[in-house]
């Protein structure tokens, strides 16, 4: 497995499409400070959503119990699910009982945190990602690389050559026009065949038993008014106490995430058309267990807006498979660790703790702070190579004593002067492209010795 | 009122002109200031790295150098921010809570604690200010763009002051330039390309100096500007409010 700092390093070996990525994601930052500027109550809103979300994690329990009893009372069927595992083996079922082979699904970020898609694949099922940007990457056999934008990462040429290959559109055309109507007309045969469509769920109203789905290409409900079965997926985190809280998260999520006052389609679920289905699994998959680490506890507030990852400087330079995990940027290297410390160990290391992340996200999370968390929490459980522990061992005792620190400064700066090419080598990482700083001939404190006033 | 002058480690290795410029800067507006001779770093180096749990002996160490002073300036947000933020010991964790109380930024400590209204500093030239993260968003040396608030920047303030210079603007007004400590090292691809990037910012926009409050940031920048045989320099704040007409 490759760490992020390598899968980065090869992302920035093409400096130009480097610039492009940064540039179109800082567009969309742009966008999001335009629509979040021009309220006043913005920053209320975020305190708002923060503590809602707050009340919620401190409740779950009830929510979910109170969302289970409304929904089924509204004649939805709701399933449980501890880990990616049983969601997987629950959509399975739901689809083997309608005796199909086949399966339109809008965006959800937990499948792909579940793997469904290679999960149902080798089970026979043939997915359709009904989202455009994903059934971009569905095409080219990768995963998204960001939460709201999966394609992000592409350019609209590598788009048509897809198209080209996949759908049949003429080689060379690359026009968003032309290739968007190209995908509609293939969507559309998927949304009039099939009988099961799965949908994500941006929030669940433990009041009422609803849920509400946001999309932007209204694919979600193309999917799930002409299917048989609708199955809803969701993270037990996504639970919102009362209709009302929509009026805070349906203002906020949007203008986080695109700049956009609110999605195109927020299309609330009550109940199931007679004679339809619609089945609700609720995912825990490591949420308890982050619920339970007090320093972590509230990234479950996320509602997966990525305007953590358009303002990272990091994530828009390195792209998000160099995160290597489901959920790219700043969010998803406070969530991985949770699941597997010791594979997602360098991702809290990819951050410069800018804390740009934390002044973006609408519900608050302390994202930045959780980094540096993280990074303590990693190395004591020994997720960490003896080379760095080492080094920064040899640091503290050098830093801890003043003698050891002045002389191993002027031995540093004695070398730096005389033999240059001890630091000025291909194993010296600052090097590589930099140079190093010319040594003084002394440091303030022997200055500070000979010229202060006595 | 008793000043201890804390300099970052690398600052007083490899920059000493900006203690120097400090240390003067801090006489001229009347402060009498003292460097305590036995310090050595704040303990982030460790702490950024994972190692917060190696860092009790340079805690001791310095709250054992500052704990006898009103103030202790220190002309770095990410030093002043990680004592803030980090300053802990069991055995004396009243005399660390004071000190975290007690330290200020260079900008801060003229502009909330000095009042300083003037300047006789002059530097006639185009400079572009790097803000750093921890100063701005961790100490809040500025208003910061993610955010709708009134804008507000004590770096900006005192600069304004200075005879001559003209601040230039940025494109993108408050982006890190990726230094970010171990990361400039462990991640060297990105961490470069953010630095290059914010260099190109400031060029465009015709500065000859970049300043800021955070030699870290600008060792590197500078590190790039030479192997790219730039013309633009960079000069840490505190040699620029204490420049005279040469």
């Amino acid at each position: 497995m490759k760490s992020h700092s390598e899968l980065a390093e090869k992302f920035n070996a093409d400096e130009a499409r480097v610039d492009w990525h940064d540039e179109t994601l800082w567009w969309v930052r742009t966008k999001r400070d335009r629509m979040s500027h021009a309220l006043p109550e913005w920053e209320q809103l975020r305190e708002t959503a923060s503590q809602i979300k707050n009340n919620v994690l401190s409740n779950l329990n009830e929510y979910l119990i109170r969302f289970e009893a409304n929904a089924s009372a509204n004649g939805m069927i709701v399933h449980w699910a501890a880990d990616a595992q049983e969601h997987n083996e629950i959509v399975l079922s739901l689809i083997k009982q309608q005796g199909v082979t086949q399966m339109v699904k809008s965006k959800s970020m937990l499948t792909e945190e579940c793997h469904l898609n290679e999960y149902l694949e080798q089970n026979g099922i043939d997915v359709v990602d009904s989202d455009l940007g994903e059934r971009v990457v569905q095409l080219a056999k990768e995963p998204p690389s960001h939460i709201v934008l999966p394609c992000i990462h592409k350019k609209k040429e590598e788009i048509g050559e897809l198209f080209h290959e996949h759908l049949g559109t003429p080689k060379g055309n690359a026009d968003p026009q032309f290739l968007t109507h190209a995908a509609r007309l293939h969507l559309r045969e998927k949304f009039l065949t099939r009988k099961v469509a799965l949908t994500g769920v941006n929030f669940a109203i433990a009041e009422t038993g609803e849920f509400v789905v946001c999309t932007n290409e209204g694919n979600a409900d193309m999917g799930a008014h002409l299917a048989e079965v609708h199955i809803a997926s969701m993270g037990i985190e996504k639970i919102i106490p009362q209709r009302k809280h929509l009026g805070v998260f349906l203002r906020i999520l949007a203008r986080s995430a695109t700049g956009q006052p609110v999605t195109t389609y927020s299309s609330h679920f009550k109940k199931p058309r007679e004679g339809k289905a619609i089945h609700i699994i609720l995912v825990d998959n490591g949420r308890s267990v982050h619920l339970g680490r007090p320093d972590f506890r509230n990234a479950l507030k996320c509602i997966r807006c990525g305007a953590c990852m358009n303002t990272c400087p990091v994530y828009r330079r390195s792209g998000g498979h160099s995160y290597h995990t489901a959920i790219a940027g700043p969010i998803g290297s406070i969530l991985a660790p949770n699941l597997d410390m010791k594979k997602y160990a360098d991702l809290p290391f990819a951050s410069t703790l800018c804390g740009s992340c934390s002044n973006v996200c609408p519900v608050k999370i302390d994202i930045h702070d959780q980094l540096y968390k993280w990074r303590q929490v990693i190395v004591k459980e020994g997720n960490v190579n003896t080379e760095k522990s080492v080094g920064v061992k040899a640091m503290s005792s050098v830093l801890s004593s003043p003698a050891t620190y002045r002389a191993s400064g002027k031995i540093g700066r004695w070398i730096m002067k005389h033999f240059p090419f001890v630091v000025n080598n291909k194993f010296n990482p600052w090097y590589k492209q930099r140079e190093m700083p010319v040594p003084p001939k002394e440091s303030f404190r022997d200055w500070y010795l000979k010229n202060k006033k006595a | 009122m008793k000043v201890a002058l804390f300099l970052p480690c690398y600052v007083d290795q490899f920059y000493p002109q900006v203690g120097i410029a400090t240390l003067q800067l801090l006489n001229k507006l009347g402060v009498e200031v003292e460097y305590p001779l036995q310090q050595t770093c704040c303990g982030q180096p460790m702490a950024n790295s994972g190692f917060e749990h190696l860092t009790p002996d340079c805690n001791s160490l310095f709250i054992k150098n500052f704990k006898d002073f009103d103030y202790i300036v220190c002309p770095s947000g990410s030093c002043t921010l990680h004592i803030k933020d980090h300053l802990h010991d069991e055995t004396q964790e009243n005399e660390a809570t004071n000190i975290r109380k007690k330290i200020y930024e260079l900008t801060e400590f003229l502009t909330d604690v000095l009042h300083v209204k003037n300047l006789t500093a002059s530097f006639p030239h185009k400079v572009g200010l790097h803000q750093s993260c921890h100063g701005q968003r961790g100490l809040h040396l500025s208003q910061m763009t993610e955010l709708t608030a009134a804008p507000f920047s004590k770096p900006e303030k005192l600069l304004r002051m200075v005879n001559g210079l003209t601040l230039v603007d940025l494109n993108r007004k408050d982006e890190c330039c990726g230094f970010g400590g171990t990361f400039c090292v462990t991640e060297e691809a990105v961490s470069v390309k953010m630095g290059k990037d914010r260099i190109t910012d400031h060029v465009q926009n015709d500065a000859e100096f970049i300043t800021g409050g955070d030699m870290s940031c600008l060792m590197h920048l500078e590190g790039i500007l030479r192997r790219q045989k730039s013309k633009v320099k960079v000069k840490h704040i505190a040699e620029i409010l204490n420049s005279v007409k040469s």
